[in-house]
């Protein structure tokens, strides 16, 4: 593959520090659309802007050094990290700092810490060495093995209650399956079996709030302060944005703040206001590339562990893009899950960078490790 | 299966087979991109027009007002927290024309701290536009007239009326009321769990500890909303439609603040807490944990010097004493002790032991010395109530076992929660094999069965588990658990709220209820009580236990006035009593941190709660 070679030869100091130029270019060219999104849709608070470059920062270094280390280690530590994952999530449940809600927090005295954040990498991670040691396609019995390590931290975390995450950590078990080449039939009954699950989800498992924002997305206009209010306002803003958009800080839904949440959940509607639809196509070119990226070093990884983990954090990723939009679009009920890498803070953007470590990790990899 | 499978695993089989599904990955992704941009495509081009009407005629903003949060009465009408009127400097910046200097005009015109103007520049970066920021809170009349002077100098800036929270009672009710304070990232997420964003919209302080915390969610109310006309740059022009707010429930609480104060000034600065109940219904008439302080300090945000105080102050102050200070509970808890000996016939009302100031058991050197080194000589189970003789209740506990005592305390409430209306409760400790095992991992030990018996080792109690306790015992089985809340005011009608009650202690036989009690008034009414000194000449009938728990264990042999005893190892007193011995209407628990005997230093404290709540009561009467 002279086409490999060339790009390996081009990127050979990038490579010996373990990064992918391409993946490391087209994130930081996303992270600064996020930046300037944040700028305006906060009303140009500059201490937001900072707050957010250290995260981001923060992120990077974790990316960084998340590349460095041996994938074969990543693999052999899976099982039991997962392990601890599900136990802390316990301890969540049974521990976690109370007040009559959520729990989502273990406090550890000097600092909190939410144990779902670090399953959204070992349960795929997990899932991947699993499948890899036993080959492709799976069994039957590999299956539902692969398939219990996925329900068990999606219950725990549902009763938090954090559907969002939960859902997110669920598809990213299900992709590693999907890509191993569970069969299509298997694939066709789930859908069907989740298909009949919803009912039963909507009776017995949602809480009164979720319900509400099923409700909610149905009929926008039945909670005119909350989340319908959201919707309409964020239609509003991307309707009005047309083809070229309304201009950098010129967004009048984002600028005489109509619009809630929008320099978190919402970013998208900022973004579609200001930079029009060729702006929104632009993005996702963007978004589009990262996800090509991410799955062409997993097809070019040589090692199926490698292979598994690449595709399942590519599309995963894809996931985070495709429901924000959505909802942010009014084509998906409210979930609050950030647009990744744009939207201000949320607790998930060290993971997600920690993502990207690991697949650049795989990417750069690739030689040293055995088959 | 699985080795066969790992043998002939062919490799280029498995890289096709991921390549065909990440190309269908990828196929399938850019069916959702189509779908999305596709949606976008009709949002934007399609129904561009459609929108940029809307946006542009977009003037009508929905802006949420925050209901007023509801009153808390005591249980004769008194407001015991209120919302006070308050007068706030505001800024609308939009509107200044020349900031820097008006703010430099105001700060010696109204003498500002460096401290407001830095709290000032802070909240001015959050504030949206057109909305005031607040310059100086809480102004005070001098300066509000000093300003209303000059107004005509500033544009922009007004004097603008708020509610906020105020305890008129200040230290007396903090541990009962708890405090509202400003709603932090932790608290979002809570009203987040509850689905009540939308309903915090505009409120700005939320129940932080205490009844405000426990009854948030019925104290704070419905938010309304207001619909605003707003210019092309945001500003207000008239008000549309409003909505208004639904105000909280007021709650009418079980204390009765007169004795509250009362029993605050009995404690003074003391280390330690008082509750008292009506044992007829488990209502909680008053509970103060020493020391207090003030919660008006947190309403509008403690600054960092009185917070540091109240963390440093080595006597914390923070803690509710009353439902989270655990205490061994010592002899407090020898007539429940007595009750399960009778129950579980270790023991009859006849058996008679001779105390020669000591226990011991067959080959163990270890010995058990009672409080009375002497002994008290020939006592049977009523008069080692009424004495507090540790040897009999040693040996009984032996012949109990920890399994039946743990069993049956844990009935009582003993290690867990009274499920007071409080979120602070603790829940003790009640010790068991299992527990020790868990805890230590070790096996337990008879000598923890006899500390067990006078209620000292690992045994420990909150002085409200106790009170629960003793109310149990004088309804004789039948349990009213501690409330704070009473009743609900609608429309100057008390709604009274549904009792604490949990279900009965299955006890056979009732003259067993009836010695316990007996043995309890003659601690108080006979002479070698341990409460007779305390209880003299009292125009009523009283019953109660005595309690001073070791903090601090002394050497088999050692003499404790040899002994140099460092204040925060001094004995615990403590007092568990309740009057009128015929029909109680109140129950009264006194612990006090290392202050020393129970009888001679507790129970004055109780005395003088029972005098003024029956005297007051005969003599209106």
């Amino acid at each position: 593959m002279p086409v490999n070679n060339s790009i390996r030869q081009s990127d050979g100091f990038l490579t010996k520090i373990h990064i992918d130029g391409w993946l490391l270019l087209s994130l930081l060219l996303l992270m600064t659309i996020g930046l300037m999104t944040i700028y305006s849709a906060s009303g140009q608070d500059i201490e937001l802007i900072k707050r957010q470059v250290t995260r981001l920062g923060i992120g990077l270094v974790a990316m960084f050094a998340l590349a460095q280390i041996p994938v074969l280690f990543y693999r052999n530590i899976s099982p039991f990290v997962y392990a601890i994952g599900i136990l802390l999530l316990i301890a969540v449940l049974v521990f976690g700092v109370t007040g009559k809600g959520a729990q989502r927090w273990l406090d550890l005295g000097a600092f909190r810490f939410q144990p779902s954040e670090i399953l959204k990498l070992f349960v795929p991670m997990t899932v991947a060495w699993y499948i890899s040691r036993l080959g492709m396609p799976p069994s039957i019995k590999t299956l539902l093995m692969g398939l219990l390590m996925v329900i068990i931290p999606t219950i725990l975390i549902a009763k938090q209650p954090d559907l969002g995450t939960s859902l997110l950590i669920a598809s990213s078990g299900i992709f590693t399956l999907f890509l191993a080449g569970m069969s299509w039939r298997i694939i066709s009954l789930f859908t069907l079996l989740i298909g009949s699950f919803t009912p039963i989800m909507w009776l017995f498992l949602m809480k009164a709030y979720q319900k509400q924002r099923v409700i909610t997305f149905l009929n926008p206009e039945s909670d005119p302060l909350g989340a319908g209010y959201h919707i309409i306002q964020s239609k509003i803003a991307i309707g009005s944005g047309g083809w070229t958009g309304k201009g950098w800080l010129q967004g009048s839904q984002s600028q005489l703040e109509f619009l809630p949440e929008r320099h978190t959940d919402f970013i998208f509607a900022v973004f579609s206001e200001e930079f029009g639809f060729i702006g929104v196509i632009g993005l996702l070119l963007l978004y589009g590339f990262i996800v090509g990226r991410g799955l062409v070093i997993a097809a070019r990884c040589q090692f199926l562990f490698g292979k598994l983990l690449a595709g399942s954090i590519t599309l995963t990723f894809f996931v985070y893009v495709f429901v924000n939009m959505g909802m942010v679009s009014g084509l998906l009920p409210v979930v609050g899950v950030p647009l990744p890498l744009v939207s201000y803070g949320g607790t998930s953007m060290v993971t997600l960078m920690s993502g990207f470590g690991l697949l650049m990790a795989i990417a750069t990899q690739n030689r040293v490790m055995p088959r | 299966m699985a080795k066969q499978r790992q043998l002939i695993r062919d490799f280029s089989a498995e890289s096709n087979l991921f390549l065909r599904r990440c190309l269908f990955a990828v196929f399938f992704c850019f069916l959702l991109i189509l779908i999305v941009l596709s949606n976008l495509f009709s949002l934007q081009i399609e129904q561009f027009e459609d929108y940029k009407i809307r946006a542009d005629g977009n003037r009508i903003k929905v802006v949420p007002v925050a209901p007023n949060r509801g009153l808390i009465y005591d249980r004769n009408g008194v407001i015991i927290a209120e919302n006070r009127p308050i007068f706030n400097l505001e800024v609308t910046i939009e509107e200044v024309p020349d900031l820097e200097q008006t703010i430099t005009q105001l700060q010696q015109l109204l003498a500002l701290t460096p401290s407001d103007i830095a709290r000032f520049e802070r909240n001015r970066k959050r504030q949206r536009r057109f909305q005031p920021v607040t310059l100086k809170s809480n102004m005070d009349e001098a300066m509000m007239a000093i300003f209303s002077a000059h107004q005509h100098r500033f544009d922009g800036v007004s004097v603008e009326a708020s509610l906020s929270r105020y305890y008129p009672y200040g230290s007396a009710l903090t541990h009962v009321l708890g405090y509202v304070s400003k709603i932090n990232e932790r608290d979002l997420n809570l009203v987040a769990s509850w689905g009540a964003q939308s309903n915090y919209a505009a409120t700005k302080n939320i129940g932080k500890q205490g009844v405000e915390r426990y009854y948030e969610e019925r104290l704070h109310g419905k938010v309304g909303y207001a619909k605003l006309e707003v210019d092309s740059k945001g500003r207000t022009l008239r008000i549309l439609e409003e909505n208004p707010p639904i105000p909280g429930e007021d709650l009418v609480l079980n204390i009765d603040i007169e004795l509250q104060l009362y029993v605050q000034s009995l404690m003074s600065e003391r280390r330690g807490s008082v509750v008292v109940s009506d044992p007829r219904d488990g209502g909680v008439l008053a509970m103060y944990s020493s020391p207090s302080y003030d919660p008006n300090l947190f309403v509008d945000g403690i600054s960092q010097t009185d917070y540091s105080k109240l963390i440093q102050n080595s006597d914390r102050p923070l803690l509710n004493r009353a439902v989270q200070g655990q205490y061994p509970p010592a002899s407090l808890i020898k007539p429940h002790l007595a009750l399960l000996g009778l129950e579980y016939q270790v023991v009859t009302a006849n058996t008679k032991i001779q105390d020669q100031g000591f226990y011991q058991l067959k080959d163990v050197e270890h010995i058990w010395r009672d409080w009375l080194r002497r002994g008290h000589g020939h006592v049977d189970i009523k008069r080692s109530i009424e004495v507090s003789c540790d040897t009999f209740f040693y040996d009984m506990a032996y012949k109990l076992g920890i399994d039946n005592i743990h069993e049956y305390m844990s009935q009582f409430g003993f290690g867990e929660y009274t499920n007071i209306d409080l979120l602070e409760e603790t829940d003790g400790n009640m010790p068991s094999r299992g527990w020790k095992r868990a805890k230590f991992n070790q096996p337990w030990y008879i000598g923890d069965t006899i500390s067990v018996g006078i209620g000292q080792g690992y045994w420990t109690a909150t002085p409200i588990q106790l009170i629960d306790s003793i109310n149990t015992i004088i309804n004789d089985g039948q349990r009213f658990r501690p409330k704070l809340l009473r009743a609900v005011k609608e429309s100057n009608v008390d709604i009274p709220e549904a009792l604490n009650e949990a279900p009965p202690i299955p006890v056979l036989e009732q003259k067993n209820w009836a010695l316990v009690k007996q043995a309890m008034d003659d601690t108080v009414r006979l002479p070698h009580g341990t409460a007779y000194k305390a209880f003299q000449n009292t125009r009523y009938f009283s019953s109660g236990k005595t309690g001073t728990a070791q903090l601090f264990s002394i050497g088999q042999d050692e003499n404790v006035d040899d002994l140099i005893i460092a204040d925060y190892l001094k004995d615990n007193a403590m007092y568990l009593g309740y009057a009128p011995s015929e029909e109680p209407t109140i129950s009264v628990i006194v612990a006090l941190e290392n202050a020393g005997g129970g009888g001679s230093n507790a129970a004055p404290i109780s005395r003088s709660v029972m005098d003024f709540w029956i005297g007051d009561k005969y003599a209106s009467q």
